[in-house]
């Protein structure tokens, strides 16, 4: 538990707080704000054209001046609307982009015994707006809520578009949730807690859960993640050539922006994640000057490398067809996930019990493969018999 | 007070929700209302320190299984309001309200009757550590204590998932027809 709440609560505890949510809300606002910027000056360096170059300089203020314009444009309401889920949706994709953060460690030394903890205002806490109990779980939580964002706004629209759009997001969403929660799963293994703070301090003087926990959850867990934001290469949620714009068809104004927000929020917030689950989040060399002041520069620039990842993601790759994108999540990412949390569960056990490491390995591995292969023949029976039907069906 | 005062407001978004259930002509809209009866009965469980269950019962029963409730309504196109003049069952409303009739009076009867009526005192005596955090303990006594209930409910799950493959799929004298593989 955050150490402010130790000594009860009292006015300035709550001003403390307080201070927190605006400051978290000012950040990621600020954040989306050059984030856009970011993603639209990097695609254009990568398609060798210009970009947004007019509004201030190198064209940073281009997102304010967007912004200031959908607030000004008329807000259309199709006639087939539902209009009370139509108005509902937008916030329904804002609210859990904004709250996932809360759970973020961005600041406080966890190097060398480091606690992790600031001073603010003479009281000590944490440099998060949250550390609850379930932690990780909340981001889990909020993830699942944020389906109902896209999911809504394209059933209330009364449109074909964005019905087939919000089919695509529920059914993807919900597929790719199973892959990240095992992958996260993994992590709480090694951490021994659900706690974000915990996850940080475990991971001390760089034993990474980037390499504790073998890569293959970091690489499952950025797959799954790209396909919970609904990003490229698996953007079929919007996929302009064939659904107009998808679930946001039928959206303008300020209610459009709402969701470009909460698309953009949930970019940062889903990088911060990993931040914090893989790569040690704030922790790092505190080269010259005070403690306090080298945290929160490594968090952001590790922040700043899985932006950059995500973009480049977009720019690079072509977008999945749907029934790839089914059969790499449930062939392929979510039973590598429980193999993994299994292999990690082993090792664990393996450690506690003193038993020989090399004859744990091997066996881990001979099961794997037996079921991996296992698995592999089940696929292929499938596909064997479907293409027998389909071969009766059409002679 | 803040417990009276977060009780009163969760258990005012139950009611409400529970009540938008079966008032909504529109079948959306009576999904929406179960997801705000979830979230009501989340918040109970944080007033109640089971932070972990409230979690789950968001995760689970808001982001899983409404959602798929909603996945089926939008797939099947089923959103527009039912006519509630046919019973497609015969007798179905009489049962259903001495069903109603006699689940609340049995709720009565153990709140009220009976040699111990309902307190409002804890059941649970155990010493809830404040040290080690409830999802520990959770996990501790469900693979000790429970781990026999706990295998026969995963069982349970194969089984219904195997269950629900053999049941979609089509039999293997019975080809596919021309729709089938358009919807593919």
């Amino acid at each position: 538990m955050d150490p402010l709440f130790n000594d009860g609560v009292d006015l300035a505890i709550v001003l403390i707080v307080v201070f927190k949510v605006v400051l978290t809300f000012a950040f990621l606002m600020v954040a989306v704000m050059f984030m856009v910027w970011f993603e639209r000056k990097l695609i254009s360096d990568m398609q060798n054209r210009i970009g947004p170059n007019r509004a201030g300089p190198w064209g940073l203020l281009q997102t304010l001046a967007d912004g200031i314009k959908l607030f000004f444009k008329e807000d259309s309401k199709p006639d087939q609307a539902d209009l009370t889920v139509f108005k509902l949706a937008p916030y329904l994709s804002l609210v859990p982009a904004f709250l996932t953060f809360a759970i973020v460690p961005v600041a406080g030394n966890f190097m060398d015994g480091g606690d992790g903890t600031i001073e603010l205002f003479g009281h000590t806490t944490y440099a998060q707006l949250a550390d609850p109990p379930i932690g990780i779980l909340l981001a889990l939580a909020m993830s699942s809520v944020a389906v109902y964002g896209v999911m809504l706004a394209g059933w209330s629209s009364g449109s074909k578009y964005p019905l087939l759009g919000s089919v695509r997001a529920s059914a993807q969403m919900v597929s790719y949730e199973a892959a990240l929660g095992l992958s996260v799963a993994t992590i709480v293994l090694l951490a021994g807690s659900l706690s974000t703070h915990t996850i940080v301090s475990e991971q001390t003087n760089y034993q990474w859960n980037l390499w504790a926990a073998g890569f293959v959850p970091f690489v499952l867990f950025l797959i799954a993640a790209t396909a919970e934001l609904n990003r490229p290469p698996f953007d079929l949620v919007e996929a302009e050539q064939e659904l107009v714009g998808g679930f946001h068809t039928e959206y303008s104004s300020i209610r459009f922006a709402l969701f470009f927000l909460a698309e953009f929020m949930n970019t940062v917030t889903m990088s911060a994640i990993i931040v914090t689950l893989f790569f040690g989040g704030p922790a790092g060399p505190i080269l010259v000057g005070p403690e306090w002041l080298w945290p929160p520069i490594w968090f952001f620039t590790k922040l700043g490398v899985f932006l950059f990842v995500f973009v480049w993601f977009r720019a690079t790759l072509p977008r999945f067809r749907y029934d790839q994108l089914m059969d790499l999540g449930w062939k392929l990412l979510i039973p590598l996930a429980l193999g993994w949390l299994l292999l990690i569960g082993a090792f664990r056990i393996a450690r506690d019990q003193d038993w020989n490491l090399a004859l744990v390995l091997a066996i881990a591995v001979v099961v794997l493969l037996v079921a991996a292969s296992l698995l592999n023949g089940a696929i292929a029976a499938a596909r064997r018999r479907r293409e027998e039907t389909e071969t009766e069906a059409f002679s | 007070m803040t417990e009276v005062a977060v009780f009163v407001v969760s258990a005012a978004i139950v009611l409400a929700g529970a009540i938008g259930v079966i008032a909504s002509r529109n079948p959306v809209h009576a999904a929406l209302s179960l997801v705000a009866t979830l979230f009501g009965i989340a918040v109970l469980f944080i007033a109640q320190d089971a932070q972990f269950l409230a979690a789950v019962q968001v995760i689970v029963y808001a982001g899983a299984i409404v959602v798929l409730f909603l996945f089926v309504l939008m797939l099947l196109g089923v959103d527009q309001a039912e006519d509630l003049s046919v019973d497609p069952l015969v007798g179905q409303r009489f049962l259903a309200a001495v069903a109603a009739v006699g689940g609340a009076v049995l709720l009565l009867l153990a709140l009220f009757a009976g040699d111990t009526p309902a307190t409002g005192a804890r059941a649970v005596t155990a010493a809830i550590s404040d040290t080690v955090p409830n999802i520990n303990q959770l996990g501790r006594i469900l693979f000790t204590d429970y781990v026999l209930a706990f295998e026969i409910t995963a069982v349970l799950l194969t089984i219904a998932v195997v269950g629900a493959v053999a049941l979609s799929r089509r039999g293997d004298d019975e080809p596919a027809t021309d729709a089938e593989e358009g919807g593919r």
